[in-house]
This record gives C-alpha cells, structure tokens and sequence, in this order.
C-alpha cells in the first residue's frame, strides 16, 4: 500500500516556507521519507528469527551473559559432584553417572530467571513500546527472546557435557543421546520461560521478577529426582517429586543419554511442556496488550 | 479487506478514558484532528498527554471511549493502525545494547526488508540523520541529540502516515531542539501527520498548527496557536520606564486608563498588562506623557501561551507541576 501524498498539499502550508532555508539534511530526511516501499510483511517465525538475531547481537555487546552460563553449570557440577559423590554412591565417577543428567537440567533451569529480569529492565527502559507498536506477530518479541536464551543454554549444555566427561561421565546413548536429551532440555525451558515473561508483567521490578523466581525454582530443581532417587523420601515430598515436572524431564533425559527406555516420561515432558506455554503463554500475552 | 469511508480525520476520539488504580490519567478526551500538518498536545508534566498518545498508538487499551486513528479503530483495528503509525516516545525506545545501525537494520527487517535491503535502508537514514560517524557504536554513549534522532530515523524506516512525537525535545540543548524541530518540519513537509505532544510553549507555537490544551486528563481549549491567545485577550502591553521610582506611579495611570490589572515584571522598571481593547493603549499611553512619566521603551503584543495557560487553568504551564505530582 503506498501513501497517498497528494492529500498533503493542500494541508495549511506547514513548514513550506522553512524548508528551503534548511540545510542538507532536510533535504535527505525528505529523500529518506519519499521511500515509499512497503516490503511485504513478514511471517511469525521471520520476525521471531530476528528477535533471535537481536538477542545474539546483545551478547556480542554484552558477553558478561555468558558468565552466567558457564560459571553457573562448572560451580554446580563440582560442587555436588565431590559434595554428595562419596556419601551417596560410594565415589564420585559413580554418583557422576546419575547425577549429570540432572545437573544439566538444575543448571539450565537456573538460568531461565535471567529472562524474567531481563525482560522487565527491556519494558522499563521503553524499547519494547516499540516492538509493540509494530504490525507483527505479537508474541515474536517474546518468542525471539528466548530462542535467544535457548543459544546461552546450548553453552550451558555444553559446559556441563565437557566437564562431565572430563569427571567420568560415560553415558550409554553416546552423541546421539546426548542431542536427544539436550533438545528436550531446550524445549522444557523454553515452556518454563514463559511463566518468567508473565512474571516480569505483573511485577514491578527486576529484584522483585527474581525473588519470585527463586521462589518457583528451589522447589521444583531441588524438590525433583535430580539429586538423589525419591523412593528414601518421606511420602509427602514423593507425592510432590512424583508430580513435578521436572522429575518428569530428569528421568527422560536420564534415560535417552543414558541409552534406555524413557517410557512415560517422555511424553509427559512434552505434554507438561505444552501445557505451560497454552496456560502461561496465553496469561503473558493478556499482560502483554497493555505492557508497562 | 473492505477500506473504511474516506475520512480526512487524522485521529477521532469520544469521550478517551483511561485508569491506573484511582488516578483518572486521562479523563474524556474528545479529539477531531485532520490529516497532514502537526498537531499539538500541550500540557504540564502528568497531565494526560503521553497516556492518550500510548492509547492512539495501540500501546494501552482504553478503560472507556472509543478512539479511531486513519479511520481504524485502536481496540478492534490494532494492527491496522500499527501498519500506518508510528511511534517516537519520552523515553522510547530503541536498542541502547546495540549500534545505531543495528537498530535500524532490526526494524528494516520486522517491517519485512530482507537483509541486504535492510542493511541499505538503514545506512540512509544514518545518513539523512547525520549518524554515520556514530552507526556502529553502541546507542547507550550517544548524546541526547543524537539519541533523539536515531529514535525518529526508527520510526521512519518505513514511511508513516502518522508519527506520534512524545515530548521529542525534553532535556535537549537549544542546538538539539533546533535540529528536532527542522526534522519534524522536513517530515511535515513530505506528508506525514505529526501529532506532538509537549510541555513547552515555544515548541507548541513553533510547530503546531493547530493545539490542544490538556490538563488532568481533559482538554480544556483548542484551536490555532493565535486563536487560543485570541481567547484571552486582544494582546498585552508591556511598558519600561526610564527611572524605576517611577514604576509605581505609571501602574497606577495605566491601571486607570485601561481598566485591567497591571502586573509588575521581575525587571524592576517593567510593567504588563493584558488588554481588552486596542483602542485604551494609545490613550494610556498619552495620560504617561501627561503624567511626565519617561518610557525606555513599549510594546504591544499577542498574549504568549503561557499567559494563554494561567488563564484557562488558574496555574501557569511551567512550574507549579512537580509540587503537585509530589502532593498527588
């Protein structure tokens, strides 16, 4: 659609008579402004790609981000590695075997605040008014958002893997399981991210998104399998393992790296997955309409 | 898609409400404003001005009334008014993490160029905008001239019909402001309508063709920037003794003669008064010669906006804001 431009002329001559007085640059402003190319407008998963690209660009700005991603998983898996490898299994290369898995999972999950937090300085300093007031996809700003984290993940991933296997780490279903597991990883956080993006909605502050966060995450990493095997706790706290759903992605990827059957837990990580994006995608958009 | 009816209404509100907890931010907002030309918004800090810009600019929906941009409705035509408009905001809003170049290559490419296009597209604005030097440094070490204008360039990657300038010059130097207005000018000059929201007078009388007062959430006058002062009065007087022990004695002539409150300026040895008639001056002006009182100097002239101001709302534009933000 191109602007009709004759509408203009007969407007009451405003700023006719300063322009040309002006210097060069009206005059390329002008030129800039004559552009009436309208490209055509892009598909969802296009402007989803680019808030991807925006969110890489920011950590060529930023690497600090990075530190997050690979201090966080080194500190977790040598800390429970030697902290619990000898009293719960005997030996660390043991305990390593089973732990890992989770340990990736822990890492990952505790990474995911940083979108809640980081959304919430973005609504604050205005850039996202402009996102909005954009003829987009709504939810690509978000979307983007967290393919981008998904890239920080895939380093945290790594890490983890690296230093495992420089600890003894041997899984059974090799690379492939490895990029099996991952995957699901990726998925069950970019599910969990928007419960953080509907956070950092309602709350006012970043400190706030945080403390909250903290609030969902000590119980759903540490009150999970990933640690140790549920069946010596207390039945209540197995009742609540049992439900959670990261117990449900532990134990799947526990399995696909570790070669074996993942049963049922696979497909209930899938369906916890979808089910979180439908409930807190759907609560992030409503607050998304009128953003502050 | 059915195109709506023709209409040379820029932006059409009735009765614009909006509400955050008890405070009616913007209070039955009534706006007819044509196409083409710039519009402006004037009013103190808290009054009303950027809550109803975010409601036209689909950004906040409204608790009540019913507003039409371009002849598409803000609530059920959202997306059809975000392909037309655009947005420069207070504090909005582009990328300050990323370059300038970055930035508008974003845009280029959510309003759908492709890479390389995009990558065009942006380097001319940078250009028109005189931004070249500074593209591929990060938008945070900007100065404010130069953050201001990357924010418009942003939103001209695609050529509006309507770019909604929010206070596009507060906390500018003289220089940048000057350099804003020429740009809001050029753009005028192409076609865009511009509605331009501000706190200060000059700019209003500057730019604007036509204005709309706004104070706690309402409009409370419009029209041409000479007509809100024909509103007031026919113009002022202002008169500068030469002695300024004769101040006091030439206020109390002119007060006689003219028949109208005369107010002392902060130079000691200036008087001003709004008048009703044109015709009392020249007789005013002749009792102070009977009266041998020396003038330095006098002037008739239209009221300023800010006298404009006290008169419709009993406070002036400027001050008085901050102590009423801190008493609400």
């Amino acid at each position: 659609m191109t602007l009709d431009r004759t509408r203009t002329e007969d407007a009451d001559e405003p700023g006719g008579a300063g322009l040309n007085t002006e210097h060069d640059r009206g005059s390329k402003i002008l030129s800039a402004l004559a552009s009436s190319e309208r490209p055509s407008p892009p598909g969802p998963l296009s402007t989803s790609l680019t808030f991807g690209w925006r969110a890489l660009l920011k950590i060529k700005h930023v690497p600090e981000q990075l530190f997050d991603v690979t201090v966080f998983p080194v500190m977790f898996t040598l800390l429970f590695t030697f902290l619990f490898g000898g009293a719960l299994a005997g030996s660390t290369v043991d305990y390593i075997q089973f732990l890992l898995p989770g340990i990736m999972v822990q890492g990952v999950i505790m990474i995911t605040m940083y979108t809640g937090t980081t959304l919430r300085t973005d609504l604050e300093k205005g850039v996202f008014d402009r996102f909005r007031s954009l003829p987009i996809w709504r939810p690509s700003a978000l979307v983007g958002m967290l393919l981008g984290d998904a890239v920080r993940f895939t380093i945290s991933l790594t890490v983890t893997a690296l230093l495992g296997l420089l600890l003894g780490w041997r899984p059974g279903g090799g690379f492939g399981g490895f990029v099996i597991g991952a995957i699901l990883i990726l998925l069950f956080s970019f599910s969990l991210g928007w419960i953080w993006t509907f956070l950092s909605l309602v709350l006012r502050t970043s400190g706030s998104v945080m403390g909250v966060s903290m609030l969902v995450i000590t119980p759903l990493t540490f009150g999970s399998n990933i640690f140790v095997d549920p069946s010596t706790m207390p039945g209540w706290l197995q009742a609540f393992v049992e439900v959670n759903p990261v117990s449900h992605l532990v134990t799947s990827v526990r399995a696909v790296m570790g070669g074996t059957d993942p049963g049922a837990s696979l497909p209930l990580t899938i369906v916890w997955s979808a089910v979180l994006i439908a409930v807190f995608g759907t609560l992030t958009m409503w607050r998304y309409r009128d953003a502050r | 898609m059915t195109e709506p009816a023709m209409t040379d209404l820029a932006i059409e509100t009735h009765g614009l409400v909006k509400v955050f907890g008890d405070n009616r931010a913007v209070d039955g907002v009534d706006l007819a404003i044509r196409r083409g030309g710039v519009h402006g918004f004037l009013g103190p800090n808290g009054a009303g001005k950027t809550t109803t810009i975010r409601m036209l600019a689909t950004l906040a929906r409204p608790d009540g009334g019913t507003a039409t941009v371009l002849g598409r409705d803000v609530v059920t035509e959202a997306d059809e008014v975000r392909r037309r408009v655009s947005l420069t905001g207070q504090f909005a809003s582009v990328d300050e993490d990323l370059t300038g170049r970055e930035n508008l290559r974003l845009i280029g490419r959510l309003f759908g160029y492709t890479g390389a296009s995009a990558k065009r597209r942006a380097d001319d604005l940078l250009d028109a905008f005189a931004l070249s030097d500074a593209a591929d440094r990060q938008v945070k070490k900007y100065s404010g001239g130069m953050r201001r204008r990357i924010d418009i360039a942003a939103s001209i990657v695609v050529t509006p019909e309507l770019l909604f300038l929010d206070e596009p010059t507060t906390g500018l130097d003289p220089r940048s402001r000057n350099e804003v207005w020429d740009i809001v000018r050029a753009m005028v000059s192409s076609g865009t309508t511009v509605l331009l929201t501000t706190q200060y007078l000059d700019e209003a009388d500057q730019l604007a063709d036509r204005i709309s007062v706004i104070d706690r959430g309402k409009v409370i006058a419009e029209g041409t920037s000479s007509e809100l002062k024909a509103s007031v009065g026919s113009g002022s007087l202002f008169v500068r003794v030469m002695d300024r022990d004769d101040r006091d004695a030439a206020r109390a002539v002119l007060e006689r003669e003219l028949g109208v409150e005369v107010r002392d300026e902060a130079d000691p040895n200036a008087l001003t008064a709004t008048i009703d008639e044109q015709g009392r001056v020249t007789r005013a002006l002749s009792a102070l010669d009977e009266a041998r009182i020396p003038l330095a100097q006098f002037s008739l002239g239209q009221p300023t906006l800010d006298e404009v101001f006290l008169s419709l709302t009993g406070h002036h534009a400027e001050e008085k804001t901050d102590t009423e933000e801190a008493a609400a």
